[in-house]
């Protein structure tokens, strides 16, 4: 048990959570703008992905220059399996429910802070689905 | 095309997150694949992915303690359509072993091809949903 892993976790959630906050992210109805091509086209999730992928980019090249993490023996990269029906099929089906609501899983849960009912049942649902297939389907979990 | 600041900034902190998270811990920040952890076994790993869920909803309090508001949010649909798309993006989350977070940010900052096939199919499906919604003036 690292104490140290454990603050790590903490402060990168809440890097992550005052992110999403500062861009407008947890803002369901920008991100939805954003999905509406063809009507009143809101590009602000444009400007965060490019930030946020450029900053996890810099990340990657350190990595690749260290031997382990600093707090831990080794990086858990994610399977390098092929793209397959699982991949496709689920994130198909997560568009749906993202477009639906434009909510996914990161903004909804910073959303639980402003302490409004429909976010509570948003995220509700999403627990709710996590656990049917975590427990129907036999699953390798990312 | 105007550039537009704060959502540079808030992304470039997301991207440190991420970058950080991998960086000190050696794990990667998808939010569905964390959440996910924090309903397995009592160890480790559960508080460590619950601290950064914690962190999550941490995030829009430092927001409202720095600029003395909350961020603003406008949720469109009832609570029927919420809970659809909750169960929806929480199934095909898990079942496609990532979402915006881990497949959008993580997986396309390592240019890996499964983050790129899951972030077009999942961008392709919620732009479709958006349109076919607006048809019915949803």
């Amino acid at each position: 048990m690292s104490i140290l892993r454990i603050a790590a976790a903490l402060l990168c959630g809440t890097m992550f959570g005052f992110g999403l906050s500062l861009s407008g992210m947890v803002d369901p109805s920008r991100v939805r703008g954003f999905l509406d091509i063809a009507g009143d086209w809101n590009p602000s999730l444009a400007f965060v992905l490019f930030g946020a992928v450029a900053v996890a980019m810099l990340g990657v090249v350190i990595r690749r220059a260290m031997g382990h993490p600093l707090f831990d023996q080794g990086f858990q990269l994610p399977s390098t399996t092929p793209i397959d029906k699982r991949l496709i099929g689920g994130s198909a089906i997560f568009g749906i429910g993202w477009g639906m609501a434009g909510l996914c899983p990161g903004p909804a849960i910073a959303d639980l802070a402003l302490g409004v009912t429909p976010i509570v049942v948003f995220v509700t649902a999403m627990v709710i689905g996590m656990l049917i297939h975590d427990r129907a389907v036999s699953s390798s979990s990312c | 095309m105007s550039i537009y600041w704060p959502q540079l900034a808030g992304g470039a902190l997301i991207g440190l997150s991420v970058a950080l998270l991998m960086l000190l811990n050696g794990r990667t920040a998808g939010i569905s694949g964390l959440l996910a952890g924090v309903f397995r076994k009592l160890d480790e790993r559960f508080l460590v992915n619950a601290l950064f869920v914690a962190g999550l909803i941490l995030g829009p309090v430092i927001y409202r303690a720095v600029f003395g508001g909350w961020p603003e949010i406008h949720i469109q649909g009832g609570v029927v359509l919420l809970a659809i798309a909750g169960l929806l993006v929480g199934f095909g989350s898990r079942l496609g072993s990532g979402c915006t977070s881990g497949h959008g940010v993580a997986g396309m900052a390592r240019l890996s091809p499964r983050s790129i096939a899951a972030t077009l199919t999942f961008m392709a499906t919620a732009i479709l949903t958006v349109f076919v919604m607006g048809l019915f003036g949803l």
